[in-house]
């Protein structure tokens, strides 16, 4: 039986790896490669690397970081942030990374994804959708969350299947950073919606949200940062308390 | 060590992984399209992520049917391929509609689910894998190891003799295959931690 992902997510900055609370502030919590490994001892499924500077000088610091995790180490590893073309999915993928995930790039033109998708394979897309509930409607937000944008999170999530994606990357920006737990509602619509694996983010404060999240909707994976990083649940406790659920869990 | 293994490069991605994997285990793996070099390999693994057609596009555009012909079918040299290298050994897919190596009776067929809700396409993550034979392939595994997956194509096999391990995901379908000097793996051992490292360094060892 396929086991249920759990995706520490790791936000680098210049190297380093950072946490928004809300993407407003920032916290260092530590060196990258250090903090990857230690999470792939402790039995982490995947692991995700958003890397939130993007500006073209620091490009060539994130190659170089990408080589080094895919030598250190043997899961599976995304790579995102400020991906704009083929030639810079190309680099990643030859530098080591399985998957890239686009987000504002793909909003602003959606035949990036299919581009890609026809280079490298559909399974190394990752479609990153930051979403939020506005007037109780799910809308999708771009620029790291700061600019609303006119689309709905079920139909962008659809067009993006559509277009070639391997996966979803979910986050609610409501949740993200409240540890009240993930999005129950958009991450149900949107995981019943498409027929790719949609991935839960945002909001994971304890073992039972991602009980729940599993239990609730389609997503097959949950990721979470801060409560990793700070060692808030142990990746192996967490994994324990899951397999006593009866979910399905490596 | 001086075991000579090969990577071969054609175009279709992952093989820095693989090296890397394959240097942390003790060996030098060379990364390559050259015929002479793989030809004075001891062991040829064919990695690949992808689209069926566009990699034997790129392996006929390399003259690298041939060479790999040669090597496997009349040399009998051991091969692993992974994910997509697995799938180009099978006579032919359905992606692309296109012919493969032909190395063994087979068909790669796109996953057809019912029920959808549950089982997304690319089957992307860990999951198990049951053992139809036995092979030296698996030395030192558990006796359902967990792998990780990503694909949305599977292998079918005509002769069931071929099937070296099954996996679910939704019905049964063939995750490893082995035929004489062949062996073929869907999951990516290259990504699957402590239990993809034994696994390699079973097919180096073989």
């Amino acid at each position: 039986m396929l086991k249920k992902r759990i995706i520490p997510c790791l936000d680098i900055k210049d190297g380093r790896t950072v946490k928004g609370i809300n993407f407003v502030d920032i916290k260092d919590a530590g060196d990258p490669i250090e903090l990857a490994k230690n999470y792939v001892e402790q039995g982490a499924d995947e692991l995700v690397f958003l890397d939130i500077t993007a500006t073209i000088e620091n490009r060539s610091t994130l190659i170089e970081l990408v080589q080094r995790i895919a030598k250190e180490i043997n899961i599976p590893f995304t790579v995102g942030g400020g991906i704009n073309s083929v030639e810079d999915v190309a680099k990643l993928i030859e530098a080591g990374a399985d998957k890239v995930s686009v987000n504002s790039s793909a909003v602003k033109r959606p035949e990036l994804i299919t581009e890609i998708s026809n280079q490298f394979g559909s399974q190394c897309v990752v479609v990153a959708i930051d979403t939020k509930c506005i007037n109780e409607e799910w809308k999708v937000f771009v620029q790291g969350g700061r600019t609303l944008t006119p689309l709905k999170t079920v139909e962008w999530a659809k067009q993006v299947e559509q277009l070639g994606a391997g996966e979803i990357l979910l986050t609610s920006m409501n949740n993200d950073g409240t540890k009240a737990g993930f999005a129950i509602d958009i991450t149900n619509e949107v995981s019943a919606a498409v027929n790719i694996p949609v991935i839960a983010s945002g909001g994971a404060g304890s073992k039972e949200h991602f009980k729940n999240v599993f239990e609730q909707t389609q997503a097959t994976g949950g990721l979470a940062a801060s409560i990793f990083h700070y060692g808030e649940i142990p990746i192996p406790d967490l994994k324990e308390y899951l397999k006593e659920q009866k979910l399905a869990i490596r | 060590m001086s075991k000579k293994i090969v990577i071969i490069d054609y175009g279709m991605g992952n093989h820095f992984s693989i090296q890397k994997k394959m240097n942390r285990l003790g060996y030098n793996a060379l990364v390559t399209n050259d015929a002479k070099l793989i030809s004075n390999a001891e062991k040829i693994i064919l990695p690949g992520v992808g689209h069926f057609g566009k990699a034997m596009e790129n392996l006929h555009q390399l003259n690298l049917v041939e060479t790999l012909n040669k090597e496997v079918l009349q040399k009998k040299k051991p091969i692993l391929g992974i994910c997509l290298g697995m799938q180009l050994m099978a006579t032919s897919s359905e992606e692309g509609g296109t012919k493969g190596l032909n190395w063994i009776d087979a068909v790669v067929k796109k996953f057809s689910i019912t029920d959808q809700l549950k089982y997304k396409v690319p089957h992307t993550g860990w999951n198990q894998i049951k053992r139809i034979k036995n092979s030296k392939l698996l030395n030192g595994l558990t006796d359902s190891p967990e792998f990780y997956f990503v694909h949305s194509y599977y292998f079918n096999c005509k002769n069931n003799v071929d099937a070296l391990c099954s996996t679910n995901y939704e019905s049964e379908f063939i995750s490893a295959i082995e035929h004489e000097n062949v062996f073929g793996v869907q999951f990516h051992p290259e990504k699957s931690h402590d239990t993809g490292m034994q696994l390699l360094k079973n097919f180096i060892e073989l």
